[in-house]
């Protein structure tokens, strides 16, 4: 067996921990449903609705200190350790370890970075993102965003492995560059952070919806309300009750199989969160710019020649710019800015998946 | 505030109700329009407008970066390129309706920064301003009782020096509110290299804009082929295609002589799933300049030669087959090493020879070379291999006029045959003329003959390497922008680095004498833009002025006992 199929082996394996630890780590979002509904229920048996509003709307307002505020979980539903989620994360370091692994014996494999054709980005992208989401791990519990890590990367390392596999081959002259090191590497790392990014942008958006639900159900008389979330907690997901409640209530009630969302951080929090994810990710994006003009014009003799995916990575700088702008502009600030972030990394993942394949540009990986 | 009045850090509008807006003179609706153009809403709404402006460009081949991709495209959809070509969409990044939307970003840009650097100018030179009266309603709000016998002035020194030590810009102030209470405070700021950053951003954008804008006006690219042996003289004539800026001036090329010596290729030959792979393609060139000795050079790549003002790339290669073509009397009317045009990764090449004069007809042949020639199962040929392992050249001819008497410019690499009649392949019946090197056949007709040069004829049989002549492309540029361009970019990666990174912000500590003679000291910050570590920062501050205070207090009252 030579060092690119143990590379393939490990890959694979790779794959089947990740996706085990894709299976703890949903398990963990449903058993903070449960303990949400849990919470919930006491809440309401013990002390009826004043307990309930301050159990519920706490993470609603983002105050100046707030803003300002250090990394805090202030989740409105306090959640304390979970087995599987600690399960969860081991097995997501086994999986990178493992991962590393592939990419370093691709890498010696090949003679050089494991990095120049679409099947190497996407091995060595997803370890990066892996590699980020971990590093941040160490200073902030974003471990809620497991699934949505795990799960992403086994779907681009299965698209990888099936659909861009290549076989070990020296670097065209076009790519004999030390560039190519520093230009892709950065440029990966920059998706890693754009993508943790997005993820937390995107839960922003669902807590920010349940925490104006939670307004307005609050806002509404105070008899009414244990009435429409006493039954909300106890339903089974996916039935939408059909009695008439008010419409904070209902808001409450479809918002059922979310109901993890009160176990993670306020709207407020996350989107702070987000933001110093994205700027570093804004910066990384800019070096990576800048580096390919570098390298375009040893390559192609111009620096900026408008070729499509120098085009793309520039939408997607003027995007992250615009993001990080709405961030600073009254009324933009919170949801606005946050459907910005995830237009971001949507531009990252087509620049990648549609533009290298299906655009015709100088970015042309030798049969992928 | 010298920000625009919704930026988020800028106080909250006050609501207009009852208000009666004056009329607007045309100075008033002047100033309304550059407001507008100068908000923050502004700015970001023509931010998103350019992307999404730069998306159609992607899809539609340009003309700049594409030009084959535009005349097919033309071909493919002769209905819907005219009416795309009308709103200028083959040329996206040059066109009125993408020009304006990053002018206008641009001028408003300038409007928001100017304003800000003249604020933050001032503010670079002001004191910290006065402690406000209620710390209490700061972020990072602590209080603490100084040891005792602590004297407020000195403890509010000693946080000064705190302060100053970390960075910060420090103003004393005694801000007693009744005759009869002590209270000092010291104001202090940090942080102004993130303005700074951001302003230093901004400008060096503008900077880009600027010199791309101008600069590249003054510089020109140039495309020239080389067959290897061949040489070129840095003048407008020699160039095979030019594109000067703007301001080019022709006088200021530097002739210099740039012979193509040779041009070495490898491929991949040991890991057969990559056989036949460019590994390398080196130029091996000799520079002359005026008045000095020939140097050699290569070129490769992706390691261009800069020289005489140019920098000289490397984009393309092929062969380039040495034909000749006799008379029936055996004189010479045609030779040349003809540059073949790559059809794909094997180079199989496609080149066409004109040969105008010296026979009883006017002469083209449209030629395929195979650098080594494999036969399909159809009966085609093709190319196995990009290097020369089997050699072959195959040839169509056709007789008729070349129509080159017209004056009209044509294309060295294709032959126009509606007015000529095909001698060999095709329909013809009689078969290609197919030669390797050395070899000469008679052309059909009796119209002469015609031979495929050997470029080494000294090699022992069987050893093709070196029998056909390869060529270079290169492209020759001159850019004056690069180094301003690549110096304003680094200037804003360094701002954007420091405006999103040095956190701004002010901190007060108060020290307030209390009537039963102690002293109460009062720590709180205000983040000005993102700051996460405030409140850390204040407390820390709490915690190191109290233990410098006790430390102090611990040295100095020993003289008091003796």
């Amino acid at each position: 067996m030579n060092l690119n199929e143990l590379s393939i082996l490990s890959l694979y394996s790779a794959m089947a921990v990740y996706a085990l630890a894709f299976i703890a780590f949903s398990f963990d979002l449903a058993k903070r449903s449960a303990a949400v509904s849990q919470a919930q229920g006491d809440a309401l048996r013990s002390a009826g609705p004043e307990s309930a509003r301050s159990a519920g709307g706490a993470g609603g307002t983002a105050t100046l200190t707030r803003i300002s505020a250090r990394i805090v979980n202030d989740a409105s539903t306090p959640y304390g350790r979970s087995p599987s989620l600690r399960v969860g994360v081991s097995l997501t370091v086994l999986a990178w370890l493992i991962h590393l692994v592939a990419d370093v014996l691709r890498g010696l494999a090949a003679g050089r970075v494991p990095w120049a054709n679409m099947y190497e980005f996407a091995m060595t992208g997803t370890l990066l993102i892996v590699t980020v989401f971990l590093i941040v791990l160490t200073r902030a519990d974003l471990r809620f965003l497991g699934t949505f890590v795990t799960g992403m990367v086994l779907v681009l390392l299965g698209i990888a492995a099936l659909r861009f596999y290549v076989e070990v081959a020296p670097l065209p002259p076009a790519l004999q560059s030390a560039w190519l090191v520093i230009h892709v590497f950065v440029a990966s790392l920059g998706t890693g952070f754009f993508a943790l990014g997005f993820a937390l942008s995107a839960v922003q958006l669902l807590q920010f919806r349940r925490e104006a639900a939670l307004g307005a159900a609050s806002s509404v008389p105070a008899g009414s309300v244990p009435a429409g979330s006493v039954p909300a907690g106890s339903v089974p997901a996916g039935s939408v009750p059909a009695v008439t409640v008010p419409d904070g209530a209902t808001a409450l009630a479809w918002k059922n199989p979310l109901r993890f969302l009160a176990t993670l951080p306020s709207a407020a929090t996350l989107e702070n969160l987000a933001y110093r994810v994205n700027i570093i990710g804004f910066i990384l994006w800019t070096f990576t710019l800048m580096a390919g003009s570098i390298w375009a014009e040893k390559a192609w003799g111009r620096y900026w020649g408008w070729d499509t995916k120098e085009v793309w990575t520039f939408i997607i700088w003027t995007i992250y710019a615009g993001y990080i702008h709405a961030r600073a502009t009254r009324g933009w600030r919170g949801s606005r800015s946050a459907w910005l972030a995830i237009v971001g990394f949507s531009a990252v993942m087509f620049n990648f998946g549609i533009v290298n394949v299906f655009f015709k540009g100088l970015h042309a990986y030798s049969g992928l | 505030m010298s920000r625009p009045s919704d930026h988020y850090d800028s106080p909250a509008p006050v609501a207009a109700e009852g208000i009666v807006q004056p009329r607007l003179g045309f100075v008033g609706w002047l100033r309304w329009f550059w407001r507008q153009l100068t908000n923050m809403r502004t700015a970001l709404f023509l931010l998103l407008l350019l992307a999404i402006a730069a998306v159609p460009g992607s899809l539609v081949p340009q003309r700049s970066s594409d030009p084959n991709g535009v005349t097919q495209y033309f071909t493919d959809n002769p209905d819907l390129a005219p009416a795309l070509d009308k709103i200028q969409a083959f040329d996206v990044y040059s066109s009125a309706w993408f020009s304006a939307i990053y002018l206008l970003l641009f001028i408003s840009l300038i409007g928001c920064v100017i304003p800000r650097t003249k604020h933050h100018f001032l503010a670079l030179r002001a004191k910290p301003p006065r402690t406000p009266a209620r710390l209490a309603r700061l972020a990072g709000f602590t209080t603490r009782t100084a040891p005792a016998g602590t004297d407020a002035a000195a403890a509010v020194d000693s946080a000064r020096g705190l302060l100053r030590a970390g960075g910060y810009r420090v103003a004393l102030f005694d801000s007693a509110p009744q005759a009869d209470v002590r209270e000092f405070s010291v104001s202090a700021e940090r942080g102004y290299l993130r303005e700074t950053g951001n302003l230093v951003f901004h400008f060096a954008l503008v900077g880009i804009l600027i010199t791309v804008g101008f600069g590249s006006g003054f510089g020109f690219s140039g495309q020239r082929v080389l067959v290897e042996g061949q040489t070129f003289v840095n003048t407008l004539l020699a160039y095979d295609s030019f594109n000067p800026g703007r301001f080019f001036n022709d006088d200021s090329l530097d002739p210099y002589k740039l012979t193509l010596n040779d041009f070495q290729v490898t491929y991949e030959t040991k890991n057969l799933k990559a056989y036949g792979q460019p590994i390398d393609f080196t130029a091996g060139v000799s520079v002359t300049r005026r008045g000095q000795a020939a140097e050699t050079g290569e070129v490769k790549v992706n390691s261009p030669m800069r020289t005489g003002g140019t920098d000289v790339y490397l984009l393309g290669n092929g062969y380039a087959p040495s034909i000749t073509v006799k008379n029936p009397q055996g004189d010479v009317v045609f030779t040349d090493a003809v540059p073949f045009l790559p059809q794909d990764a094997n180079l199989t090449s496609l080149g066409v020879i004109k040969v105008p004069d010296g026979l009883a007809k006017q002469l083209g042949m449209i030629g395929f070379f195979y650098p080594t020639q494999a036969k399909a199962t159809s009966g085609a040929f093709y190319s196995s291999f990009p290097d020369l392992e089997y050699p072959l050249l195959t040839l169509n001819v056709y007789s008729g006029d070349l129509g080159l008497d017209a004056g009209v410019p044509t294309s060295v690499y294709s032959l126009d045959t509606d007015k000529m009649t095909q001698l060999t392949g095709g329909k013809t019946g009689t078969k290609s003329i197919e030669l390797k090197p050395g070899e000469t056949q008679q052309l059909p007709n009796g119209l002469g003959s015609v031979t495929f040069d050997d470029a080494h004829p000294g090699a022992k049989a069987g050893d093709f390497s070196g029998s056909v002549l390869r060529f270079a492309s290169f492209d020759i540029h001159h850019d004056p922008t690069q180094l301003w361009v690549l110096s304003f970019a680094v200037l804003a990666l360094l701002g954007l680095l420091t405006s999103l990174f040095v956190p701004r912000r002010r901190v007060w500590v108060k020290a307030v004498e209390e009537a039963d003679g102690s002293v109460r000291l009062e720590y709180a910050g205000l983040a000005r833009g993102e700051d996460p570590a405030l409140e850390s920062v204040v407390a820390s501050l709490a915690d190191r002025h109290s233990d410098l205070l006790l430390s102090s207090q611990l040295a100095a009252p020993a003289p008091e006992h003796t």
